[in-house]
């Protein structure tokens, strides 16, 4: 395919010359069908996963985890349970597979640090830019995402102002997110488009391409604080916008779907969107992430089921 | 890491209970044909043998329709909320023997497992739900103070949607107050024959309803028994005109739902990965053997490259292969004849000079199978253009401004179905008045409601089933 959507890699660079061309660009990718959206999320739904490949997918589900703690109450303590669990999910069978990173506030992250060690392969991501909402200065976000950076984070979960988004101050939006993305350094950005809060797909379609025009390593759905959040259509479709994207630049762009995930169920049917929709590249924790908390128990105990044949309990995972 | 292959998930064969052999369902009870002689009935996915079938002749028919006229005399007089009583009976045992029905549909007639389960078979039962509700509100369907029944129904449905055609043709029948001799499919009887016990389950009066098996001259008889009042058929155009051959100058009533071509017209402004589902739905769902499916893809030229593209990729995740699988897409031919039709057409294709694509996908041995094809550079004039494939095989052809989209659109000898992609409304509408089709969705394809009524233009048949509208066609309009 030369061109997809009508839009040749140069015209990507010519999309951000002015607020206009933006604003062009963004309204000039084809539409979202809602109906037509979730219903074809709904059938993807129904795949039915079984045997060897139930266990695979649910060992691949747990190595692609952001395991979170966002709270208010966060203590060093709190993190470094965290992290422990992170390294070793499972205390009963070694052979678990460790998440793919932590994801703390940005204070956290020393602790963090400190709990896994520098050699670690587990990524430690911080949520920066005055998470949840987004509302605070260009400055305070960029001296937020600088901390985070100099305390060890490897990757930032930042938010958009989705005010300025549901305003149309899309180049605001865009300028954000490249001026916190130079912030970033080394570290990798996730920009968060809290979809929540944009409520249409064909703004969950062009928030996707804003934040990929604007330098996302990854576009993740939400904050978790705000429901909806990773609903299978708004991953349908930001699954559609990475895999667009690579097929114009041939840049892959990862994706983080984040919020409401708790299930083993729900787990395994967003690797199905993954499968069927950009396929097999983004099948790794390097271009899929999950952001969840309570998700992980849930696996393990599935993956205790396929092990021992019969559930253990809520027992035989760890409460942290 | 590789793409996941999803582990085989098969859907259990073992909530079907066979019979070794079925007679013809006559009078309330299964009897054994005239003649004494009985066919296989085969899955199509691996060509086992299923079970024996009875061939009806005409004297089996002539049985049929003296039990059904009998049994109209007292299920006509019955009120409409008692017969009610029955159609609800039937459309909620049908609910609950869901699964069964699923899996035997798709054992009989190859569809996949999450078609009959989650489309068929639902609307089946949607369906007996719906014409129940009309049965005690006749009076108010706009056919007079008080209509009456037809008399006997005799009804012949094709392969493609065994029990559903089953239900389009006997719940309205029955909600007037007819009673039915209903034909199946020689292929596909054996959703038809489970329906039997079900109207024994439900404690239908004997003869309300009468399943005769057999071939096509026992479809043939039906049509032409002096006892029948009113013809249904549903199938290919051919046969259709044979049947409004044998009705003409006769009594009898005739609805017709035949062939189709339908276009799945695709604007540059669409949605476009939906449009792509809905043009993979539109001719992949159920093989293509549709009689609405979208088998003419209709582009925009300007996009017309990439909308190809996209479905060609698309196509490539198609999984197909067997039926009872939970994660098949697309199931098998429904019988050898078919695949015979599809591949001459396809060939023909080839030949006259469009291109032709195929997914990549591994075909079991045994068993009728084609894979997913579309053709490119196809021209008004291609046989593959105009004439029914009734397989999963794609024809695209492209136009320039919204006139000559409806232009080659209507250019067809069918008028049964289109589909219009633009997130543009006043086009959808512009577009909608123009085509001339009986059923015209926009940005969704083959999409089903009992409520709506459905049925074609030009040689696509006439009269419709579904809806208030389903109604006319066993009702005796009444001017007291």
């Amino acid at each position: 395919m030369t061109l997809v959507l009508g839009i040749s890699d140069s015209d990507l660079a010519a999309a951000t010359g002015s607020d206009a061309a933006l604003r062009r660009f963004l309204f000039g990718l084809p539409g979202v069908d809602q109906v037509g959206a979730e219903a074809r999320a709904a059938a993807l739904g129904t795949r039915s996963i079984k045997a060897q490949t139930k266990r695979d997918m649910i060992d691949l589900a747990i190595s692609m985890i952001d395991l979170t703690t966002l709270e208010g109450a966060d203590t060093p303590g709190k993190v470094n349970a965290l992290c422990v669990k992170a390294q070793h999910p499972d205390p009963t069978d070694q052979s678990a597979p460790h998440t793919a990173a932590v994801c703390v506030y940005g204070d956290m992250v020393p602790y963090a640090l400190q709990a896994l060690g520098p050699d670690s392969p587990i990524r430690i991501a911080a949520v920066a830019t005055a998470f949840p909402s987004g509302r605070a200065s260009l400055d305070v976000k960029i001296l937020d995402v600088r901390d985070a950076v100099a305390n060890g984070a490897h990757e930032i979960d930042m938010v958009i102002d989705r005010g300025a988004f549901l305003s149309g101050r899309y180049m605001q939006v865009f300028e954000e997110i490249q001026a916190v993305k130079q912030a970033c350094e080394h570290a990798h950005l996730k920009v968060i488009l809290e979809t929540g809060e944009l409520q249409t797909y064909d703004n969950v379609r062009r928030a996707s391409w804003l934040a990929m025009l604007a330098g996302a390593d990854f576009i993740k759905t939400s904050t978790g604080k705000v429901q909806p959040a990773a609903t299978a259509p708004v991953v349908l479709v930001m699954l559609e916008a990475v895999r667009d994207w690579h097929a114009i630049t041939g840049k892959h762009i990862g994706m983080k779907p984040a919020g409401g995930i708790r299930t083993t169920k729900d787990a395994l049917k967003m690797l199905v969107l993954v499968n069927e929709i950009p396929g097999e590249d983004w099948l790794s924790p390097d271009l899929f992430r999950i952001g969840a908390s309570t998700l992980l128990n849930d696996l393990l105990l599935q993956r205790q089921r396929l092990r021992d044949g019969g559930y253990s309990g809520p027992n035989y995972v760890t409460v942290d | 890491m590789a793409r996941i292959e999803y582990a085989p998930a098969p859907e259990s064969r073992a909530v079907v209970k066979l019979r070794r052999q079925y007679g013809l369902f006559i009078d309330g009870e299964f009897v054994e044909p005239a003649s004494g002689e009985y066919y296989a009935t085969i899955n199509p996915a691996d060509e086992s043998p299923l079970a024996l079938i009875a061939e009806g002749g005409e004297a089996d028919v002539d049985r049929a329709v003296r039990a059904a006229r009998r049994a109209f005399t007292k299920w006509s007089k019955l009120s409409g909320a008692e017969r009610a009583k029955y159609i609800y009976r039937i459309a909620r045992i049908l609910q609950e023997r869901a699964r069964e029905f699923a899996v035997l549909e798709s054992m009989n007639n190859g569809k996949p497992i999450k078609e009959s389960r989650d489309v068929d078979i639902p609307l089946v039962a949607a369906h007996f739900f719906h014409y129940a509700g009309w049965a005690d509100k006749l009076e108010y369907a706009g056919f007079g103070p008080n209509p009456r029944p037809v008399g006997v129904a005799g009804q012949v449905i094709p392969w493609n949607f065994p029990l559903l055609m089953l239900s389009w043709k006997i719940a309205p029948a029955l909600a007037c107050g007819n009673t039915v001799v209903l034909k199946p499919a020689q292929t596909t009887p054996l959703t038809a024959l489970l329906f039997a016990e079900v109207c024994q389950q439900a404690e239908l009066p004997a003869g309300v309803v009468n399943i005769v098996t057999g071939h096509n001259q026992t479809g043939a008889a039906v049509v032409a028994h002096k006892g029948v009042d009113k013809v249904a058929f549903t199938g290919s155009t051919a046969v259709g005109r044979q049947i409004a051959e044998t009705v003409a100058g006769t009594r009898k009533r005739l609805t017709l739902e035949l062939g189709g071509k339908g276009a799945n017209i695709v604007f540059d402004d669409a949605a476009m990965d939906q449009a792509v589902e809905g043009i993979v739905n539109g001719i992949y769902f159920n093989q293509g053997h549709v009689c609405c499916a979208g088998s003419r893809l209709l582009v925009q030229e300007s996009v017309a490259e990439e909308v190809v593209a996209r479905l060609k990729r698309r196509m490539q995740t198609l999984r197909v292969g067997d039926p009872l699988d939970k994660n098949t897409d697309v199931g098998a031919i429904n019988s050898a004849a078919q695949l015979a039709r599809i591949s001459e057409l396809s060939d023909s294709g080839s030949t006259e000079g469009a291109e032709r694509w195929s997914s990549d996908c591994a075909l079991p041995d045994k068993g009728f199978w084609f894979a997913p094809t579309v053709f490119t550079n196809v021209s008004q004039a291609h046989r593959i253009a105009r004439e029914e494939i009734f397989g999963p095989v794609l024809s695209v052809l492209t136009f320039r401004t919204p006139a000559e989209a409806i232009e080659k659109a209507n250019n067809t000898q069918y008028g049964l179905a289109a589909g219009i992609w633009t997130e543009k409304g006043s086009l959808i509408l512009k577009m909608a008045s123009e085509l001339r089709a009986g059923i015209v969705w926009a940005n969704t394809y083959n999409k089903f409601d009992p409520a709506s009524p459905f049925g074609g233009y030009k040689e696509s048949g006439y009269g419709r089933e579904g809806g208030r509208q389903g109604l006319a066609g066993y009702l005796e309009a009444d001017h007291v």
